[in-house]
């Protein structure tokens, strides 16, 4: 029987929560053998410079150590960079642990201990000792920008500037109002809260299961098998729980690393996880700093934009994101220039933080628009209403939906924007200075190729298996969802098999499209059995089904019927039966249409919405209310769509106004290197925050007609408040985070 | 597998009861409620997230009150009851607070959970929090970067309002 | 971590002789602080005495009308005791305004008092740090500060005692009982925490071998006007940058008696008794309170990343003497500020 919970759209609750509120969902670090070794790194103390000596014995004489790795006794690894290029791999040499004496970052692991406990591994290694020759470490963006370049490999062709058009210097100093500000913003780490960690059971044959914290499993395969020479068929990786990643498990982990070489050296199973402090010594959002030239006619019309970042990368590879192309693409302007340029410093290589690019590209577009909005004398929503454009003007191409002149008209509508005074720091509320502030958030749809294997039983019981990943996503439970509705069923009756190298090809989860790309493989999938089926029922003698074409069918109550007619039809026992088969699978692929992407582009949309209060006295500021409306096609579980923008906007409060990873830069050292002094948001510091999700039918963005969420709730979160603390406040803020003592000294008189 | 070298070093006798079952174990002073859980008990349910009392994940209850298990040498806990995860519900058979989790969804990765959901139950027994407010602030000690507070607030603010005295009684049992 | 050997101290006097009797132990009560720098290798004794059997866990009321509170009460406890919230709603505040409910569930009253700093150099052991390792230097000064003290500074060290109850129990004059070899002898509150000067690796008074048995508070005219205000990075679970324990005896309007403890801005609860006296007999108003505020703060020195402090303190002194003077006294839970 058909019923609500089968189909997309219903919201779900999430298929995998009882095994994660049991505590009995396993992660990788929790996977156990009698006799696991476990290791534990040692880090470096200096940022730049060689090692000189390590000094290893009193760690190697250490009660229950089993060998201590360094450079020096490491051992043999591939030689080229290309076998160290995992699939998301950057220009540059990617980094290799213990590959020699040099130091190119604080925090660096340059040793590894293996013991038969935790306590012993973690123990001894801290009775490493290490003579360093230290060189100057350059950590400082506001200083290394100076030397700054464009990167010569580009990442990705498109995160390129996209080339000028109009004339924005001309436009920009004729225009009336303008606004020209730089904005700079601290590091971030994604501290995901499990640790990274990973697992290698090592099979009597010397085969390797190895349990990893990854956003993809079969990255992580093909990145070990490339440095240890390993057959493919030897390494299984499997991710089937990941402790929230947001990125930072995009590319593999010392850890991993680590625990192969250890295990195929001893001959052993072993187990290596980090401690939160090395977590601060990996991916990370680069500081940045941005100027925005942006200018308006007298109604408010854009005439020029103008937007430079310079990012931090490290010394070894050039990390690059896309941060200035979303300001020629936001808003209708015809005058438009854009540059982007790294700065190299002694820092570990950045890496993809949840929107990487558009969180920080909007940082300061959102803002320099606030601004040029008050400068022109227009409401700030008004403003960005009246600068619209519904096509990609960077590439001149059309977009496949934009339901944004929706998300800004609901969003409004739900906050209240229209009792808003137009004033800074008009509106109190009690000792309270009030300020509402709004933005616009854009995030790439993509599809990414993806494979899912969907097989049917007669029984109508369904399996689903991809090596797709769930970081918290709510890959399991969409999947199901989009099975139990292709195959007729109720989603409790689909198993979803995913984080596993060995099963369907999937690409890294990341990016946000994971639901679209794996969603439209199993969609894909599900076709296939319906015309499997169909070819198998048409063998039969006086089939019903015999002039049905695939598209007129539907299966209920486990029969293959014509949807207009379900009393025509036969069971799907039958239909196996007579050809003595248990089950049907369908290989469902999907690839990006090269065709549509000629003309075609497709973004998620959104508009946020803040209200934040902040002591007229002290500057403690308390964003009170969020209202974040988002466009992004098919929402296919609202309950778990609404949880990943809710992540989203959270994770941008932190951005706002506290989470920084402050470097003493005489050193190089992240020095807050713990959860106790980088402070991700807590409890108290989120209240009221609604999701929105706008009507928007897509059916190019992906064949499923979703565009994913992962992203979208982050982007322009930053800018939303910062525009929010100037209109209580009257001050503009420019460097982020905007913390209380900034605030406070920003306080009208 | 014997751990021949480790042995050398001291050990220390402790008894614990963990979720109702009494463990006589021997143990080295330094190793932490929360490695023994995660190590040799396979209790992985309770969560390593910082290992210093930073985030909450390990929240477990200690003779029912709420406390963070990284920072407690086991052997300092002799003779207490231990109640994790594992020990309030499973699958099949959820504590109120695991199911009311489930039904707001009240998580995303999941990682932060188990802590959260202990955090809760103790937060439930201690009977302190009546307001939103107030539910924010006390289960302030349980970071969760997946974001999921303000669902987190409503799977509380469900079971505290289901919750007859009694049925709050065996909640934080 | 260090291996190390682990007693349990059956009673008081093994404890203090087991603990007199090595150098390198130290006694174990809640562990909140001690295993955390134990883990991060920055403490590493070869004993530990486990004092968590002792029975140090009551809070008794004495003869005198003075509060006893045992040295092994869990900061919980204390805030929630009925005595504690009525008499002394002040430490109440101020021990919620700290950590989580987790923490102050395991933190005790004796191992609150004897936290160490949360300087970012004295957790890490590679960097110098007079305070961790005397004669190395000290890091913080002209390095990443935003945290560190504003008054009574010395050249060896910036840092400041982090705890949010210690400032409540120094405007309330609490008294510190220890007890050590040599017997039982009573600290004042004032006396118990020191500046750095040229020995920063002593945070106290405290002398090896002696523990901490319990914390008296004397009867007080305080209850109805007093308020804790803490300000941080964010609005939970994180250490003061400026905190401000106010409060006030007032008769027909005018200052009896008057009390500002601040924490986050040195390296110990800081108090200026003289400067307190001088505001008796003045009208309870905000100009005073401002008078009061540009006195405390009349020798602070910033350090760079942590000048904000100074306006910041100010401010927080008489907003925190404003609340408490109208008897509307900052509730934790609640992140408006009254
Ligand atoms: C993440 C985090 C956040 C925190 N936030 C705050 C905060 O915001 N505000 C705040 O005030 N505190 C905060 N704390 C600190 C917490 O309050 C202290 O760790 C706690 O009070 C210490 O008490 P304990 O019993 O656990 O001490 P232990 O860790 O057991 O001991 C600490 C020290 O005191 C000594 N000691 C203990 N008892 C005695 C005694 N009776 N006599 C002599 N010596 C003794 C020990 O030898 C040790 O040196 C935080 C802690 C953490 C980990
Ligand atoms: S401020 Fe004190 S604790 Fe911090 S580094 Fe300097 S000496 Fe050490
Ligand atoms: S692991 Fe214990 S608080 Fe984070
Ligand atoms: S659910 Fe992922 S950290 Fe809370």
């Amino acid at each position: 029987m058909q019923n609500e919970k089968n189909i997309i759209g219903f919201p779900l609750p999430r298929i995998d929560g009882p095994l994660k509120v049991t505590g009995t969902a396993p992660y990788a670090a929790e996977y156990d053998e009698p006799g696991m070794l476990v290791g534990h790194a040692f880090y470096a103390t200096i940022a730049s410079g060689r090692i000189t000596s390590i000094d290893t014995s009193a760690a190697e004489n250490f009660p229950g150590v089993v060998k201590v790795y360094t450079h020096q006794n490491r051992p043999a690894t591939a030689s080229s960079d290309d076998a160290w290029k995992d699939e998301v791999a950057l220009p540059g040499h990617p980094f290799r642990p213990l590959e020699n004496d040099r130091i190119l970052y604080d925090g660096q692991p340059i040793a590894l201990v293996i013991a038969e406990s935790f306590e012993a591994a973690r123990d001894a290694a801290d009775l490493i000792r290490v003579d360093y020759e230290a060189e100057e470490p350059h950590t400082d963006i506001e200083v290394e920008q100076a030397k700054s370049y464009p990167p010569p490999v580009p990442r990705k062709e498109a995160f390129l500037p996209s080339d000028p058009r109009g004339d924005a210097d001309g436009a920009y100093a004729a225009a009336p109002h303008k606004i020209s500000a730089e904005y700079v913003q601290a590091g971030e780490h994604h501290n995901p809260m499990e640790l990274f960690g990973t697992t290698v059971i090592r099979a009597e044959d010397g085969s390797l299961t190895v349990y990893d914290k990854t956003q993809g499993s079969q990255n992580s395969q093909g990145y070990v098998c490339g440095i240890f020479g390993l057959k493919p068929e030897t390494v299984r990786v499997i991710n089937a729980y990941v402790g929230g990643a947001f990125g930072s498990g995009l590319r593999p982990k010392h850890q991993l690393f680590f625990a192969v070489m250890a295990s195929l050296d001893l001959k052993r199973s072993v187990k290596v996880e980090m401690s939160r402090r090395e977590m601060f010594y990996l991916t990370w959002r680069p500081p940045t700093v941005q100027r925005m030239l942006v200018a308006a006619d007298a109604n408010g019309r854009l005439m020029s934009i103008r937007h430079h970042a310079v990012q931090t990368t490290s010394l070894y590879e050039d990390y690059q994101e896309n941060v200035v192309n979303w300001s020629g693409l936001a808003y209708k302007c015809d005058n438009v220039t854009l540059s982007y340029e790294l700065a190299k410093m002694t820092v570990s290589t950045p890496g993809d933080m949840r929107a990487p690019g558009a969180a920080t590209g909007f940082l300061a577009l959102e803002s320099a628009i606030d601004e040029l909005s008050y400068e022109v004398g227009m409401d700030p929503l008004e403003f960005r209403i009246a600068n619209f454009v519904d096509y990609d003007q960077n590439d001149d191409l059309q977009l496949t939906s934009k339901a944004l002149d929706l998300c800004y008209r609901q969003g409004a509508e739900r906050f209240g924007w229209s009792k808003r005074s137009p004033l800074p720091a008009s509106m109190r509320d009690g000792q309270d200075l009030v300020g509402w502030g709004v933005a616009t958030g854009v995030w790439e749809a993509t599809l990414s190729p993806a494979e899912a294997k969907v097989r049917l039983f007669p029984d109508g019981s369904i399996t689903v298996a991809a090596a797709a990943s769930d970081i918290g996503t709510g890959t399991y439970t969409i999947l199901a969802q989009i099975a139990a509705q292709g195959l007729g069923q109720t989603a409790d009756r689909v198993s979803v098999l995913i984080g596993d190298s060995s099963l369907a090809k999937t690409a890294v989860e990341g990016g946000s499209w994971t639901a679209a790309s794996s969603g439209s493989a199993v969609q894909a999938g599900c076709f296939e059995i319906r015309k499997t089926l169909l070819s198998l029922a048409q063998k039969l003698d006086s089939s019903p089904l015999a002039g049905a074409s695939v598209e007129d069918l539907a299966i209920r109550d486990n029969r293959l019927v014509l949807d207009r007619n379900d009393q025509v039809g036969l069971s799907i026992a039958d239909i196996l039966g007579s050809q003595g088969m248990s089950s049907v699978e369908g290989h469902g692929k999907v690839a990006p249409d090269e065709e549509q992407a000629k003309k075609f582009v497709s973004y998620t949309h959104s508009a946020i919405f803040t209200e934040v209060k902040i002591d007229a006295e002290l500057g403690v500021p308390r964003v009170t209310r969020v209202v974040i409306a988002v466009a992004a096609g098919t929402i296919i579980n609202p309950k778990t769509a609404r949880s990943q923008v809710l992540g989203g906007v959270v994770m941008g409060l932190g951005m706002a106004l506290h989470e920084e990873s402050m470097i003493d830069h005489r050193s190089g050292r992240i020095m807050n290197h713990n959860l106790a002094e980088y402070h991700v948001p807590a409890h108290a510091d989120v209240q009221d925050i609604e999701v929105i999700f706008v009507e928007e039918e897509d059916d190019k963005a992906s064949p499923i007609g979703v565009k994913g969420l992962g992203e979208i709730g982050i982007v322009a979160v930053g800018a939303a408040v910062a525009n929010a603390i100037y209109h209580a406040t009257g001050t503009r803020h420019r460097h982020f985070p905007i913390t209380i003592d900034k605030i406070m000294e920003g306080l009208p008189n | 597998m014997d751990i021949a070298t480790a042995d050398t070093q001291p050990k220390n006798r402790v008894a614990l009861t963990i979720n109702g079952n009494r463990q006589d174990l021997e143990i080295h002073p330094w190793v932490t409620l929360l490695d023994l859980l995660r190590g040799p008990l396979h209790l992985t349910g309770t969560k390593k997230g910082c290992d210093h009392g930073q985030c909450g994940a390990c929240t477990v209850l200690v003779d029912g009150e709420r406390v963070n298990s990284c920072l407690k040498f086991a052997v300092t806990l002799d003779g207490a009851e231990i109640t994790t995860i594992e020990g309030l519900g499973t699958p099949d058979d959820m504590h109120a607070m695991q199911k009311a989790f489930v039904e707001h969804d009240a998580y995303q990765c999941g990682y932060c959970t188990p802590g959260q959901i202990c955090s809760a139950v103790g937060l439930l027994a201690e009977g302190r929090a009546k307001s939103r407010e107030e539910i924010r602030e006390m289960m302030s000690g349980n970071i969760c970067r997946c974001g999921a507070y303000v669902n987190i607030a409503d799977a509380i603010e469900d079971v505290m309002g289901h919750g007859s005295d009694a049925s709050q009684k065996e909640a934080a049992e | 971590m260090r291996p190390f050997t682990y007693t349990r101290a059956e009673n008081l006097g093994e404890a203090v002789a087991a603990l007199a009797a090595n150098p390198q132990a130290r006694v174990l009560a809640g562990g909140t602080n001690l295993v955390d720098l134990m883990k991060y290798d920055v403490e590493h004794p070869a004993a530990i005495i486990d004092i968590n059997r002792l029975p140090l866990k009551e809070i008794e009321e004495l003869p005198d009308g003075s509060l006893r509170i045992g040295a092994l009460v869990s900061n919980s406890a204390v805030a929630y005791d009925a005595r504690v919230a009525e008499r002394y709603p002040l430490l109440a505040s101020a021990i919620l305004a700290g950590a989580s409910p987790q923490l102050r569930n395991a933190a005790t009253t004796g191992g609150n008092l004897l936290q160490r700093t949360r300087c970012y150099y004295f957790y890490d052991p590679s960097t110098p740090c007079n305070k961790r390792e005397p004669g190395s230097g000290c890091a913080a000064i002209g390095g990443v500060n935003r945290i560190h003290a504003i008054l009574g500074a010395s050249e060896h060290c910036i840092a400041t005692h982090p705890s949010d109850m210690c400032v409540a129990l120094a405007a309330l004059a609490a008294t510190v009982e220890v007890e050590g070899p040599d017997g039982r002898r009573d600290i004042p509150f004032a006396d118990f925490h020191r500046l750095p000067g040229d020995h920063p690796e002593h945070d106290n008074t405290l002398k090896h071998g002696e523990i901490v048995v319990a914390v008296r508070l004397e009867g007080n005219h305080f209850a109805a006007h007093h308020s804790y205000l803490k300000l941080r990075d964010r609005l939970s679970y994180a250490f003061a940058l400026v905190s401000v324990a106010a409060a006030l005896d007032i008769a027909d309007g005018m200052i009896v008696d008057l009390r500002v403890a601040l924490g986050g801005v040195a390296h110990k609860p800081w108090r200026d008794t003289l400067a307190e006296a001088e505001f008796a007999g003045q009208p309870a108003t905000r100009e005073t309170f401002a008078a009061v505020a540009d006195r405390l703060l009349a020798g602070a020195e910033g350090q760079g990343d942590n000048d904000f402090k100074i306006p910041m303190a100010k401010k927080a002194i008489v907003r925190a003497l404003s609340q408490a003077a109208e008897g509307t006294p900052q509730v934790q839970s609640e992140k408006q500020l009254r």
